[in-house]
């Protein structure tokens, strides 16, 4: 059976060793759903690793609680909190084959023999590893052994799965590939997960629900496209794909003004006339042409991407501004240098008080 | 600070086995090496139950012990200079040079280590001695004495030459040919690479086996004892004649302490200098290793060096085995197996003794590094870098001042062990426990903790988890440990001598002994029977291992 997981104003402080502390993981209150995905995802040091490993029971909380269900989990060690890991480095036993590396947990639970072969050989083939199960670690690729890691994993059938950056070293076609069937194995499967990366991409293409970490902090917890449209704050926007901000003023109800251009947007929080904001414009919300549009600027660079070209423009006393531009084969490429106009799409922009 | 101290309390008042255990260990540590080393330096500053300083005074004003000094730490010096030389020509050929008959070579290079102390000083006078086969009976010398500072030099640079054979190999096997590959392909000549990639890169390792000859030199009992002779005064078997020949602990236990100077200086310097200088690149891939960096006939006689040294220690192991047929070595070459009549007649007790011993520590000593060592690595609790300190401390400590140790400490209450099977047990146990400590510590830091926390999150508890996991791990270390320690008791002499009783005798000491009383066919016996059990010992221990963990390929002896 899965469980929910709620974590209630958990802290983590690490004493440093040349002395004073690190408060890794800060004050963090989550409800996370039967059955739902959730990913953790924040810049390299932001604590990830570390709420990870106090779920599992690795690391003890420093304040705060940790709830699978009803039960309250922070004194259960380990061994018993029936989590199941996929570490970042696989942590595949090298001393023992697939076969025995899958059927581990199961013969610590004594299993009858032939109930934990049948399990096996069913992940097995679930995984795609059937016809390895006799091979040792060690002659088995990256993406074989990060399979190893996952089957050890979901043929416990645990009340909770959790992933630590299990794909950072695949190539990118594999790691597409794996993601894709981790999402499928886990929705099948049911199992509330949570899974630890510091790819956007990844992020937003398995999750039901994204954490924005920052230094320990949560900074935003929504859907992949609640978290896109509306970032709560410049740096969720600036992390979460590309983003321009651009100063801006309020100017009326859902109107907004830009360096004297007047644009109407759809939400504009409740501030008085004349308050300075924050407008997040997104690259491929830019509307490009030769003439006519609310702002003007100057090419100063084009990068041709195949599916997009990535231009930097110069716009006329607000600075760079990043513009994409999709199937630029048919388009037409500006070349740097020349006089370009930008129409922001209004209802993309998102404003920040 | 506290804070983290009191929150690993918590955490080890949660884990009773942990606490238990680091209890018990942290205790033995205090009672079996500290306790020992405190009461020979109280010994050295009690002179006539008074508390003075005059001992070291008067060591200071007395030509003899001077002299002890200074002759210990030039053998000592020239030993190491000449050892890693060997050493570092025979690592570089055997690791690095596409030459016939590696694997022999290295096997005859590092037999010295599993042989007994005084293979190499009976073999030399054998050879050279009064009676030599060589100074005597080919060049017909009468004049000629072996016995002084060229005589414990020539005889300790074979013991302990492979010492840092093994740990340079270790070194040059790890440094990138790539390096050098890199070097040439920038336009530097051969000569230029070698003096400007390959040996300074080489250097720490080099300081380190030098340091590590140092100090088992300046321990050294054995060679110094036979070969030094009366003109040549040397610490180690000086501090041993002040306690058997005159009774006279206390300058016994000041020249202990003044031979335990170097030998800590030299550790310090080893293990919190260099350690951290060392440029290993353990990179997981094999690499072609040979390297293009010695031209043609520069090979050749790289190879003549490293095959001239084989060479000789064969000739040593030859000599002793003949040598233990033989009637009497220098008149009467007639076959006989008198002398081993003698080591399975009145040497037997001895024999099955030094057994019992062995066979007692051994496996003590390889479970407690492991244990140690797992703990260390993989525990975080107060006071664990002054465990670890303690428990590789005696690394350091010369056998003598050890021996010294055990007698002032457990002659009396409150522990009383002298002339106990327990008391020589603890001792190797104590003694030799740091080198299977090291290799786990070496062999677990590699080992990502992940792959323990993996089998915790899938169910193990701490136990099943170092069971099933931690420990067929590191049965690499643990088979070195295991042999290790056997070898060591099965040839420990400098700490033994002071704790062999009536009851409880040992092999070595029959050896010293029938040396001392001149009948060296006797001792070449003993010696042949001792490097006889070891082997069989190795292969035993190697068998047991190999069939308890299927990863094979990591195990091996080196
Ligand atoms: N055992 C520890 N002792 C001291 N500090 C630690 C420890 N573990 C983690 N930290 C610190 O806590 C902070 C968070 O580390 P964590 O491993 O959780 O980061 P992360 O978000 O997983 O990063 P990455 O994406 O690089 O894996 C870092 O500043 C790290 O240095
Ligand atoms: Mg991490």
């Amino acid at each position: 059976m899965t469980d929910s997981i709620r974590i209630v104003g958990l802290n983590k402080v690490f004493p440093s060793p040349g002395g004073g502390s690190v408060h890794a993981v800060k004050d963090i209150n989550l409800d996370i759903g039967a059955g739902k995905l959730v990913t953790l995802l924040g810049p390299s040091g932001c604590g990830k690793t570390t709420l990870l490993r106090m779920i599992a029971g690795f690391e003890e909380p420093s304040s705060g609680d940790l709830f699978f269900g009803e039960r309250r989990m922070n004194e259960e060690p380990p061994n018993t909190r029936d989590t199941a890991m996929v570490f970042q480095s696989y942590a595949v036993f090298p001393h023992l084959n697939v076969f025995e590396n899958v059927a581990f947990g199961l013969r610590l639970r004594h299993l009858p023999k032939a109930e934990i072969e049948a399990k096996v050989t069913r992940v097995l083939e679930q995984t795609g590893l059937e016809g390895y199960a006799k091979r040792s670690p060690n002659q088995l690729s990256g993406g074989q052994q990060q399979r190893v890691a996952l089957a050890r994993c979901i043929v416990m059938e645990p009340k909770v799965l959790l992933f630590d950056e299990p794909l950072s070293n695949l190539d990118a076609k594999l790691r597409e590939q794996m993601r894709v069937e981790i999402r499928e194995l886990q929705q099948r499967l049911g199992i509330t997960s949570i899974y630890v990366t510091h790819d956007q991409v990844e992020a937003m293409s398995i999750s039901d629900e994204i954490v924005i970490m920052k230094s320990g902090v949560v900074e935003q917890l929504g859907t992949p496209q609640e978290i896109y449209a509306r970032p709560a704050n410049r740096f969720v926007a600036d992390f979460i794909g590309k983003a321009n901000i651009v100063e801006a003023r309020i100017a009326g109800k859902n109107t907004i003004e830009i360096n004297g251009v007047s644009i109407g947007v759809p939400l504009v929080p409740e501030l008085p006339a004349g308050a300075e904001v924050s407008a997040i414009l997104r690259p491929e919300a830019i509307h490009l042409s030769a003439e006519g549009g609310q702002f003007r600027g100057i090419v100063r660079r084009v990068m041709f991407l195949g599916n997009i070209a990535e231009y930097l423009v110069e716009v006329d006393g607000l600075g760079n501004w990043l513009v994409d531009i999709s199937n630029p084969a048919e388009a037409g490429l500006f070349q740097a240098g020349s006089q370009v106009f930008l129409e922001p799409s209004a209802g993309s922009i998102h404003i920040l008080g | 600070m506290s804070g983290t101290a009191r929150s690993q309390l918590r955490l080890l008042a949660r884990d009773p086995v942990l606490l238990v255990l680091l209890t018990v260990i942290a205790l033995s540590i205090a009672v079996f090496v500290v306790y020992p080393l405190v009461k020979v330096f109280m010994a050295s500053l009690h002179v006539n139950d008074v508390w003075t300083l005059d001992g070291y005074r008067e060591l200071a004003e007395r030509r003899l012990y001077r002299n002890a000094l200074v002759n210990s730490l030039s053998v000592a010096a020239l030993v190491g200079i000449i050892s890693v030389a060997i050493g570092y020509v025979a690592a570089f050929v055997l690791t690095r040079l596409e030459v016939p008959g590696k694997t022999l070579l290295h096997y005859i290079t590092i037999l010295p280590i599993v042989s007994p102390p005084f293979v190499s000083a009976v073999s030399i006078l054998f050879l050279f001695g009064f009676n030599g086969l060589v100074t005597r009976q080919l060049l017909g010398l009468n004049d000629f004495s072996i016995y002084g500072f060229h005589g414990v030099v020539i005889s300790q640079v074979f013991t302990f030459a492979p010492i840092a054979y093994l740990s340079l190999r270790g070194v040059l096997a790890s440094l990138s040919p790539t390096l050098e590959d890199a070097a040439l392909n920038i336009g530097a000549t051969r000569w230029q690479t070698f003096w400007k990639v390959t040996f300074p890169l080489s250097l720490p390792g080099i300081a380190s086996a030098f340091l590590v000859v140092f100090i088992e030199s300046m321990a050294d009992f054995g060679n110094p004892l036979v070969l030094a002779g009366a003109a040549f005064p040397m610490l180690a078997p000086q501090a041993y004649l002040e306690i058997t020949g005159s009774f006279n602990l206390s300058r016994g236990a000041t020249l202990a302490i003044v031979l335990l100077i170097p030998s800590m200086t030299a550790f310090a310097i080893q293990r919190y200098y260099l350690a951290k200088r060392q440029y290993i690149t353990v990179t997981g891939k094999p690499t072609a290793s040979t390297s293009k960096i010695v031209s043609n006939p520069m090979k050749w006689l790289l190879y003549g060096i490293v095959s001239f040294f084989a060479v000789l220690v064969t000739a040593f192991y030859a000599v002793i085995i003949v040598g233990a047929f033989t009637q009497v070595w220098g008149f009467n070459y007639t076959p006989t197996l008198a002398h081993f009549r003698y080591v399975f007649d009145v040497g037997l007790d001895s024999v099955k003794d030094t057994l019992i011993v062995a066979i007692v520590s051994t496996p003590i000593s390889g479970i407690l590094g492991m244990l140690v060592a797992f703990l260390v690595v993989r525990r975080v609790f107060p006071g664990r870098t002054a465990l670890e300190f303690g428990s590789i401390l005696s690394f350091a400590v010369p056998g003598t001042v050890v021996g010294i140790g055990y007698i002032l400490a457990f002659n009396a209450p409150p522990i009383i062990l002298t002339g106990t099977l327990a008391i020589l047990v603890l001792c190797f146990v104590f003694r030799y426990v740091p080198v299977g400590i090291q290799s786990g510590i070496a062999v677990l830091r590699q080992i990502d903790p992940s792959i323990e926390e993996a089998a915790q999150n899938l169910g193990a508890n701490g136990l099943t988890t170092f069971r099933k996991v931690t420990l067929p791990l590191i049965a690499p270390a643990f088979f070195s440990g295991l042999v290790y320690a056997f070898v060591r008791a099965m040839t420990a002499i400098s700490a033994a001598i002071f704790l062999v009783s009536a009851n409880w005798n040992l092999m070595t000491v029959q050896i010293l002994n029938q040396v001392g009383s001149g009948r060296l066919g006797v001792s070449a016996a003993f010696s042949v029977v001792v490097i006889v059990i070891v082997l069989i010992a190795i292969g035993i221990i190697s068998f047991l291992i190999n069939r308890w963990t299927r990863h094979t390929s990591m195990v091996r002896f080196q």
